[in-house]
């Protein structure tokens, strides 16, 4: 099968919806004549022109607006938000327009609209460029949260996106663009709401979250050698959240471990102990943990970052004393 | 003036039927019949009716947290109006958005507002769209998206953001600030270092005009000039409407800010009875508009009939409507 890259994955999933569907177009900061900050909507200028691909202002909130107003006339609009710390600068149009514009309507608004964006830390990128907000969103109804970790999923996910009824925050882990992966050449979807096991296992099941996945399956294979069987869960969509094949790795393992790069404290991972505690507290051996970053903003300097950061290392400690206990 | 008198007729009917909606809704909320909060629009109709009025019915508006007015311009139904305010399952929104977020996209109505300047941006997109397509409008040349909004909203990001694109990209759109002197409970002085808020369109190199908003006609002549310049592409422009609002800023508000000498300057002006005066000048019978008050008085009957006779939503339809795809339930 040949392999791509996450952020080529991307791109082919951009220009295969494109090409299909004359409503999708796509608008952020530097996506056209830059082809993005990471370079993922590189082509796409010199190949759809600048009717499909707009360069905009500094204006996260103006155009998340925007594409909200384009989708209820009925576009497709593909935002590019750089980072997902700037998704604060678009918070009213996310938060009250865009995930509530169906609701309040009654049923009536179809906003589909993807909201790309990137999350995670890139090394020493500090406070403002570094942080992993999916659970920002986890608590506004309306949207959902699609976080993929591979570049199948990618495509897959992003393909199912845009072709959706519904508004969705697409994030983009920016540790994962050079990352390869398989991609077959025939078409690619992946529905919401579908986890993926990414490694069978016994003793422990590991949920493992965007960027996390990656580092959750070198510590898996480190385990393994010690003799600790881990079973690793990507949701690959937040909400969506494939509950069933979650509560189904507890019930078999009994001890869960979650791993996430947000801050700790209401994280992703305050969700999913919240949901394995209502549906599963009687099959656990060993109380749930959760492997993220620590409460307090990204630093600057590496020694302070790896500190601060959710690591293998600090899976593979956590997975010893679960299996241990 | 010269004024077509037929159509001067439909705009005298619009206004006294906003007027009469509010008042009635005003009464029916003293009754217990509508449970949420109203931001009245009294005093200011010859905005929303002499802006709608140079719009064609595939153009497009987006309205505010004080927005009967404006969907009542662009032909919302009353009847479901009423029933949303009501909270019922024939309103508008099936008693999911009450006054705030009231919505007919089959009229163009992209939704009312609880943000001041939410809805700017959102109107910005929808021009964007007819750009990016070429939508031709009924009228000829291009569609276009009309955002209203009060002075208060100049101040939020949102609307420079709005309209620096607009501006940027020349987009058909046409920006409608309803100027009526206070944000809530702050006098304009107050919110923004300048008195003229057209003056900011310059920033956005578009026109910026300022019309006597509670001069019907004055409003319907600027908004027919904005409606050209967006259909024959050459981009936006910033209307600001003079106008007051005569009850507070919602109903209940104890409007401490201002005098009731105040009040009774801008009643003077009110552009419900001086649009009647245009119509008696111009050769219409009295008679002529007795009938058309009671004509909405008629209708204003079967809206609070509907809203009364209306079964409520169901608690469980609360679920229903969050998502066009729920993926079997797991969004919840």
């Amino acid at each position: 099968m040949p392999w791509a890259t996450y952020s080529a994955a991307i791109r082919q999933a951009l220009e295969e919806e494109m090409r299909r569907d004359p409503s999708v177009f796509v608008l952020g900061e530097d996506v056209g004549v830059m082809g993005g900050v990471f370079g993922v909507t590189e082509g796409l200028l010199a190949h759809f022109g600048a009717q499909r691909v707009l360069d905009t202002p500094i204006s996260e909130n103006g155009i998340v607006g925007a594409a909200l107003g384009a989708a209820m006339v009925g576009m497709r609009p593909v935002v590019e938000i750089m980072f997902g710390d700037f998704l604060g600068c678009a918070g009213d149009q996310i938060i009250n327009q865009v995930a509530k514009a169906r609701y309040m309507s009654g049923g009536k608004a179809r906003v589909s609209m993807v909201i790309r964006v990137t999350t995670g830390a890139p090394g020493a990128a500090a406070a403002q460029h570094s942080q992993s907000p999916e659970a920002w969103f986890l608590n506004v109804p309306g949207l959902k949260i699609a976080a993929p970790a591979t570049p199948y999923d990618a495509k897959g996910l992003l393909k199912t996106a845009i072709r959706g009824e519904d508004p969705v925050i697409f994030f983009e882990h920016k540790r994962l663009y050079a990352t390869k992966g398989e991609l077959p050449d025939e078409e690619v979807t992946v529905p919401f709401g579908v986890a993926r096991v990414a490694r069978s296992g016994d003793d422990l099941t590991i949920v493992a979250i965007s960027g996390m996945l990656p580092l959750a399956l070198e510590a898996a294979e480190v385990l393994s050698t010690e003799g600790i069987s881990c079973e690793v869960i990507d949701p690959r969509t937040l909400v969506p959240l494939d509950n069933s094949s979650i509560i189904r790795s507890v019930r078999k393992t009994g001890r869960v471990l979650i791993a996430y790069e947000g801050h700790q404290r209401g994280g992703v991972g305050a969700e999913l102990a919240a949901l394995i505690a209502e549906e599963a507290l009687e099959y656990l051996d060993a109380p749930v943990k959760r492997v993220a970053a620590r409460n307090v903003p990204i630093p600057y300097a590496p020694e302070m970052e790896r500190f601060v950061l959710p690591s293998t290392q600090d899976i593979i400690t956590a997975a010893r004393a679960l299996v241990l206990s | 003036m010269g004024f077509d008198v037929e159509l001067g007729l439909e705009w005298y009917r619009q206004m006294v039927l906003i007027r009469q909606f509010e008042l009635r809704a005003i009464e029916e909320r003293k009754k217990g019949l509508i449970p949420g909060f109203i931001h009245p629009y009294i005093g200011q109709e010859a905005c929303a009716v002499g802006a709608c009025a140079a719009l064609a019915p595939d153009d497009v508006i987006t309205s505010t947290h004080r927005g009967h007015g404006h969907l009542i311009a662009k032909g919302g139904d009353v009847r479901r109006m009423m029933a949303e305010l009501a909270g019922r399952q024939t309103g508008y929104c099936g008693g999911k958005g009450g006054s705030l977020h009231m919505t007919d996209f089959e009229l163009g109505i992209l939704g009312a507002n609880g943000i001041v300047a939410g809805g700017i941006p959102m109107a910005v997109g929808a021009a964007l769209a007819f750009q990016l397509r070429g939508d031709r409008s009924s009228q000829g040349g291009l569609r276009v998206a009309l955002a209203f909004f009060g002075d208060g909203a100049t101040n939020q990001g949102a609307f420079h953001e709005a309209l620096n694109l607009a501006g940027l990209w020349r987009l058909p759109v046409v920006f409608f600030c309803e100027n009526n002197l206070y944000g809530e409970g702050t006098p304009q002085h107050k919110q923004a270092p300048i008195t003229r808020l057209s003056q900011r369109a310059a920033s956005y190199a578009m026109p910026g005009v300022t019309v006597d908003g509670n001069d019907v006609e004055a409003v319907y002549q600027a908004t027919c000039q904005a409606v050209q310049r967006a259909r024959a592409g050459d981009g936006p422009t910033f209307i600001e409407g003079l106008t007051y609002r005569y009850r507070g800023h919602y109903e209940g508000d104890p409007q401490v800010y201002r005098s009731r000498d105040e009040v009774a300057q801008w009643e003077a002006r009110d552009p419900i009875p001086r649009w009647r005066q245009a119509l008696l000048a111009q050769g219409v019978l009295p008679a002529t508009l007795d009938d058309v008050e009671r004509h909405v008085a008629a209708l204003l009957e079967e809206a609070v009939a509907l809203a009364r006779s209306s079964p409520p939503p169901r608690p469980e339809d609360a679920l229903e409507g969050v998502y066009g795809d729920t993926h079997d339930g797991r969004v919840f």
